[in-house]
């Protein structure tokens, strides 16, 4: 039995309190007045010395408005156009300056709820793939699992909200003004609109928690079990192969729904697939560090390097596949350099060259290096180390695909980002260790325990 | 070099072979070879082998077919003949790197495994037409071997062997080479 230490709970909930005044004052301090931004922007022009120039460059993320301030630029001779060329600029300035705090507490949710969902599919592939090395880890498993209904309900809550309480801060497309005059937006309006987004999300939730109550329920039942009974194990692989199906299909969808909607103008058809493998990879690692953690407490004495071997070359292997998915993105489009599915990657490019670059080094170069020698990965400072970068790295690949839609090229990594980050890692420490607390470490009824406790490599 | 003494015990179940062996380094004798049908888990640590360096040369020549790709590359696309193909922008390496990194990958690998293989050859001495070092041809089938030099004390080693679970013991002349 583990017992949730005072600790470290105290430090949970130290992290939601300062994360959540951070978030708070982020959201007070986003509210600028047109004459504010105005200043603002004056001041900026002063520093870089240009002058009306520096507008035209500014229009990112809403083609719309980037398009009609290149045109404006074009014909900038009478003064009346100029001043409603300026106008326009500063609001969408100020509108930008208003998403970040909703950004960046939507890609901390996204961040923290991924990483318990792909948690749940390699909890899942264990089951469905019958692994005899894995089941002395399915605990931790299923205690970070316990994080995915919050998660997702916030994620979505954030989603809805950002279109209602706030000023279509996230989601463009929730807009009706800017469908009104947005043809692509209007053809698009079958599947993104605000009631099929919301029943979308909680068919997608739905579906995930009720395999996870189910599955845990099943793996206790088992403990509780006679020896040569394994009904409750034979129940498990089933429902395991069935979520996975599922899964696979409304991963893919809620990566559209909740990530690649941003950019409504934008598709790419491997996008499910990318998301998963960062998902992937993200809860692999987490898996890794919290089982590093409990060792070091001496909780998990049946836990042995074989098993930390085996997570490692996880993260090392999917590292590698998601940055394998990442290029394959990038590639095919640079390639083709099609004008509508280039603009992705131009704004990325032109405003985020640090974090789309650095996180590739932090995502594909460092694990590559640092995890591609066998003895190395049975160190556990080591593995923690290179699990710090890789989540890191996921949270800027997370950060990347959000920010550049609503706040374009206003992004910093201030106060409302790491407030973000902190709030929700205080919440799922909490509710990750509160869930852990609840039984033995060991699933003790399961068929492969023996193999799983003699297991090495 | 003079010709000397081994002896050759055969055993025919692999985990009688493995406590043989423990056995035989307890005793503090040097094993010169053991034969086996099929590879045998934990044999080579059993027998104190030292583990194997392929992976480190591997490593190397991968970085080797990385190196010769990019150089490559570089030299026929960027600085020999920047030729305007479809738009693409020739003007430095970094600008088209993209468009080079599938034959970069694929060259890492293929210099990677190819010259892995090619050690392992060299490194194990195997190639076409050469002469088989088999002593006994059961030990490709069933059996196992194992080869213990002899140094007069041919009694000692014989009854210790025989207490291993040895079925045959024989004693061979060998060229030594």
């Amino acid at each position: 039995m583990y017992t949730f230490s005072n600790k470290l709970k105290t430090v949970s909930i130290a992290l939601m309190i300062i994360g959540a005044l951070g978030v708070g004052y982020g959201f007070m301090t986003s509210h600028k007045s047109f004459e504010e931004v105005e200043t603002i922007l004056t001041e900026e022009a002063s520093h870089h010395g240009g002058g009306h120039g520096e507008e035209a460059a500014h229009g990112t993320s809403h083609d719309a408005h980037a398009a009609e301030a290149a045109h404006g630029e074009g014909h900038a001779d009478s003064a009346e156009e100029q001043v409603d060329e300026h106008t326009k600029h500063v609001e969408h300035v100020q509108h930008q300056i208003a998403n970040r705090p909703w950004s960046a507490f939507y890609v901390a949710a996204f961040f923290f709820f991924m990483i318990a969902l792909g948690v749940l599919a390699f909890y899942a592939i264990q089951f469905a793939a019958q692994a005899g090395w894995s089941p002395v880890l399915f605990r931790i498993m299923e205690a970070i699992t316990a994080y995915v209904l919050p998660g997702a309900l916030i994620v979505l809550a954030i989603a809805v909200a950002s279109g209602t309480i706030g000023h279509y801060n996230i989601f463009i497309w929730m807009d009706p003004e800017e469908v009104a005059h947005d043809k692509l937006l209007q053809g698009k309006s079958g599947f993104l609109n605000m009631t099929g987004f919301i029943i979308r999300g909680l068919i997608f939730i739905a579906g995930w928690s009720l395999y996870r109550h189910f599955a845990r329920k099943f793996s206790l039942a088992q403990d509780k079990a006679d020896v040569n009974d394994n009904r409750n194990f034979k129940k498990s692989f089933r429902i395991a192969a069935g979520f996975l199906v599922f899964y696979i299909y409304t991963e893919s969808m809620m990566s559209w729904d909740w990530i690649m909607s941003v950019d409504p103008h934008w598709f790419s058809t491997l996008f499910g697939w990318y998301v998963f493998a960062s998902m992937f990879v993200s809860g692999i690692t987490v898996i890794a560090m919290i089982t590093m953690y409990l060792k070091s407490k001496d909780l998990l004495p049946f836990v042995n390097d074989s098993h930390l071997h085996d997570l490692a070359k996880f993260m090392f292997a999917i590292s590698i596949f998601w940055t394998y998915l990442w290029f394959s993105q990038f590639m095919l489009i640079w390639y083709s350099n099609i004008p509508e599915e280039v603009t992705y990657f131009v704004t990325r490019f032109a405003d985020y060259k640090l974090p789309f670059l650095g996180m590739v080094v932090m995502n594909f170069v460092f694990p590559l290096l640092v995890l591609m020698n066998s003895d190395y990965k049975r160190i556990p400072w080591f593995v923690v180390m290179a699990g710090i970068v890789i989540l890191c790295g996921h949270y800027i690949d997370v950060f990347n695909m959000i920010m550049p839609a609503t706040v374009g090229d206003r992004w910093f990594i201030g106060i409302p980002e790491i407030s973000s980050i902190m709030f929700f890692a205080g919440l799922f420490i909490f509710i990750v260790f509160t869930a852990l607390s609840k039984h033995p470490l060991l699933a003790k009824g399961n068929p492969f325990i023996k193999e799983s406790e003699h297991f090495h490599y | 070099m003079e010709a000397s003494k081994v002896i050759h015990a055969i055993y025919t179940d692999d985990d009688v072979l493995m406590s043989a062996v423990k056995r035989v380094k307890a005793e503090k004798h040097h094993i010169e070879e053991v034969y086996t049908p099929f590879p045998v888990h934990g044999l080579d640590k059993a027998m104190g082998l030292e583990p194997t360096r392929i992976a480190i040369a591997s490593f190397i020549y991968g970085c080797i077919g990385l190196t010769v790709a990019i150089v490559m590359m570089n030299f026929i696309m960027i600085q020999d003949w920047p030729q305007n193909i479809g738009g693409k922008p020739s003007f430095s390496y970094l600008e088209n790197m993209p468009a080079f990194v599938p034959i970069m990958f694929e060259l890492t690998v293929f210099f990677a495994a190819h010259l892995m293989v090619i050690t392992f050859y060299l490194r194990s001495r195997m190639w076409p037409f050469k002469k088989a070092e088999n002593p006994d041809k059961r030990t490709t089938d069933d059996h196992f071997l194992m080869e213990i030099a002899i140094h007069g004390n041919e009694k000692e080693l014989e009854s210790l062997l025989k207490e291993t679970g040895a079925v045959e013991l024989n004693i061979v002349e060998k060229e030594a080479h």
